[in-house]
């Protein structure tokens, strides 16, 4: 058995990706979605695990931590929605004076179109594309701290220009004071987040255009 | 604090191009042991034989989330009911792929696509010439379709899913299209950040 599945909690949160598009019970794209059961039940199991992770929790990477960067890379995907949606999860979370601020002025500055990167060299180079290496500003780090501040770095790197990642940028993670485990779960964090805001954003263009009932 | 560090692998052959070869990859954080995986870890890996990949005992340092992104993995791609034929839910996976720029995800994918649709040629076109490859108007518009929902930001609109529809896909494949496009940049973000892809010796 799942032990997610059977939490109290779980069944007490609404799915964020209906709730972003818009979709109604027995509307179109529910009974779309109902097609794709286990797809729809297991990306909010994945939200769950990441912001109500089911204890004993590996790692220390605190709940409060994990919305600060769910509001950054939201922010960053540039859906007014879904990036209100973590900014205001950050805000109910309780987060440390100052932060939601920060992040949402974090937000603008790590603003760029991406995917950029390099290539290992070879036949490829010729789509090495130049982009921003996005570092958290002096400011905002004496309110965000070391260790938050190296995860939005990553996160600007994973969100823009993956193909630019290194095993140095985890070491710099490291060096922050992340463990490995908890590395793994930041990664996951920002690569779901770069999947369900996707989901999101190509269920609600489905949603605008006049629909043939296929079912 | 600990005292962890990387991995390094200075004797690796780093791929410098897209292929539909078998690579492997190698992890740049220690993956648990084998003889550490309890039975939560192992409900996070799904299939135990995933217990055999550096890949998957890394992730499963966090087993709930792999466990969920697992299952939801696998009712995109293998579900098999209506919707997108598996052959262009692999194209999506490999086209978004090739626009991230993970060399590792997209061989994987290519080659499926390639076994499903026995269009090898043309696949291999894709992984050399990226989107702008005519694979033909269908492939094309579900090509088009996942390089623009990769795009950060997203750029995926009524356009796309008008092409789509052109090309005789009903509403279910082209969520179908958003959900395997999509799921790769969960894939290519973890794949391209947590270890390399490496050239099996004698190739």
């Amino acid at each position: 058995m799942n032990a997610i599945v059977s939490s109290p909690f779980a069944s007490a949160v609404p799915d964020v990706i209906d709730r972003l598009v818009g979709i109604e019970p027995g509307s179109h794209l529910d009974r779309i979605r109902a097609h794709r059961e286990q797809a729809r039940t297991h990306a909010q199991q994945s939200y769950l695990a990441l912001f109500a992770p089911t204890p004993p929790v590996f790692g220390n990477f605190e709940i409060a931590d994990r919305f600060a960067v769910a509001a950054f890379v939201a922010g960053l995907h540039g859906h007014a929605d879904v990036a209100r949606f973590y900014a205001d999860a950050l805000v109910a979370q309780g987060a440390r004076a100052g932060v939601a601020d920060a992040i949402a002025i974090e937000v603008q500055r790590g603003a760029a179109q991406g995917p950029y990167g390099r290539y290992p060299a070879g036949p490829l180079s010729v789509e090495d594309a130049s982009g921003p290496s996005y570092a958290v500003s002096d400011a905002r780090r004496a309110v965000l701290g070391e260790r938050l501040s190296a995860a939005l770095a990553h996160a600007h790197l994973l969100v823009f220009h993956p193909r630019d990642a290194s095993a140095a940028a985890l070491q710099s993670l490291l060096d922050a004071g992340w463990t490995s485990t908890e590395i793994v779960t930041l990664s996951q964090l920002v690569a779901f987040l770069a999947f369900q805001i996707r989901v999101v954003a190509g269920l609600r263009a489905l949603a605008q255009r006049p629909v043939t009932l296929v079912d | 604090m600990s005292a962890e560090s990387v991995l390094s692998h200075p004797g690796n052959i780093h791929p410098n191009a897209f292929t539909q070869a078998q690579l492997e990859w190698l992890p740049w954080l220690e993956p648990l042991p084998e003889a550490e995986l309890t039975e939560r870890h192992f409900e996070g890996l799904v299939d135990a034989s995933r217990a055999k990949s550096p890949y998957f005992r890394l992730l499963a340092r966090d087993p709930d989330i792999l466990g969920a992104r697992t299952r939801t993995d696998k009712d995109i791609f293998y579900n098999p009911e209506a919707g997108l034929p598996r052959t262009e839910r692999e194209l999506s996976a490999a086209a978004a792929s090739r626009y991230n720029g993970c060399i590792y995800c997209a061989s994987v994918h290519a080659r499926f696509a390639s076994h499903f649709s026995q269009r090898t040629e043309d696949v291999q076109r894709l992984l050399d010439d990226g989107a702008k490859a005519d694979l033909g108007e269908r492939w094309n518009a579900i090509v088009e379709a996942s390089v623009a929902l990769s795009a950060t930001p997203s750029v995926f609109g009524a356009e796309h899913v008008a092409q789509l529809r052109a090309q005789g896909l009903d509403d279910l494949a082209i969520a179908d299209v958003v959900h395997g496009a999509a799921f790769f940049n969960w894939a290519n973000r973890l794949m391209l950040s947590l270890g390399e892809p490496q050239q099996p010796a004698g190739d």
